[in-house]
């Protein structure tokens, strides 16, 4: 989906870097090798971008002018339609296992503009610093995710579990794991990088972790998975 | 950042969370928050449990593999970004080579995560 994008935006003087949040590097190089992105394509095994730049989900996005200047911080970032995520309301539930029809079911209630970002980048492209999107450096920063003592010990534990977890000591890592869940809930990064070591197919519920991506998203409401767009 | 050692090197901790040190302290793009002398050890390595303390960098310890991780500054703004600057981030793309985001200086950069899970 970025690499169309990338190829309008390209000569207009924007370029589209894409950072894979695996723990593993060997999982996301089938999804670059097949996208032939002609654009960086990155990999990011500790979460890296998740301390600077705060991403939270994926797809999360950043803008960084001409300057080296941010100017939009992280936020839900889709890319226009999304044949995947299309097809989650498509798949007729009768076909499928109780408990995925259950996930599909919740799925289908997440909330997002498909359009809008891609609209706002547009814009951005076009008018600069003029752009209505662009913030000042002051609202970048207060618009940035809050960062208290939890969700800086969070990221922490997540990079113990991480450099144990690359170690070979994959038990090692679910106690560190289990603790950036615990205090910063609202990272979906560390929760579904975790739960996918134990259940890939569902992220469901297992021994390891108190949460699982039907538990949590039916705790917290589908349609607050993804942040709203402030423009 | 993993430390293996609570004496971390300083162009180290440069290069992972982006503050450098300087006469004025601990600075990360327009940012300083001073550091007691007693943080420099004076070969080039910093007191890792006084940078924790003074830029609130929390410092969590596995004891049985004997490692720490210093996560990322809590001090100044409270929120993820200190600075609406870029801070410099270097990843290697699928082939293992390492790409730096500051090389895309005089252009517009879109920064998007996704994951494979």
């Amino acid at each position: 989906m970025w690499q169309e994008l990338r190829t309008r935006w390209y000569p207009l003087g924007l370029e589209v870097v894409t950072v894979a949040l695996d723990v593993e590097a060997s999982e996301a190089r089938p999804f670059i090798e097949q996208a032939h992105a002609a654009h960086p394509s990155l990999i990011d095994e500790a979460h890296l971008t998740v301390e600077l730049f705060g991403f939270v989900n994926v797809p999360n996005g950043v803008w960084i002018d001409e300057g080296g200047m941010i100017v939009r911080p992280s936020e839900p970032a889709h890319p226009g339609r999304n044949p995947v995520t299309e097809s989650f309301r498509t798949i007729d539930l009768s076909t499928v296992p109780p408990d995925i029809a259950d996930v599909l079911r919740e799925a289908r209630k997440i909330k997002s503009d498909p359009d809008v970002y891609v609209t706002m980048i547009d814009d951005w492209i076009t008018r600069g610093r003029e752009s209505r999107y662009a913030l000042t450096p002051d609202e970048v920063i207060a618009r940035s995710e809050p960062r208290t003592g939890a969700e800086a010990t969070a990221a922490a534990e997540f990079e113990l579990g991480q450099y144990l977890h690359r170690a070979g000591d994959h038990a090692a890592a679910i106690p560190h794991w289990r603790q950036a869940h615990r205090l910063h809930p609202d990272n979906w990064t560390y929760k579904r990088q975790a739960w996918n070591f134990e259940d890939p197919m569902r992220q469901g519920h297992t021994d390891a972790y108190d949460g699982s991506w039907y538990e949590d998203i039916k705790r917290i409401g589908a349609e607050n998975y993804y942040r709203e767009i402030i423009p | 950042m993993i430390l293996h050692d609570l004496k971390v090197d300083e162009h180290e901790f440069e290069t992972r969370t982006g503050w450098s040190i300087k006469p004025q302290g601990a600075c990360k793009a327009e940012a300083c928050v001073p550091v007691p002398p007693v943080a420099r050890l004076g070969d080039g390595r910093l007191d890792a449990s006084v940078i924790s303390e003074r830029l609130g960098m929390p410092l969590v310890a596995d004891e049985p593999h004997g490692i720490w991780a210093l996560g990322p500054e809590t001090a100044v703004t409270g929120r993820a970004l200190t600075s609406a600057a870029a801070p410099e981030l270097v990843l290697p793309d699928a082939d293992g080579n390492p790409f730096k985001l500051s090389s895309l200086q005089g252009r517009k950069v879109l920064l998007v995560a996704w994951a494979s899970w």
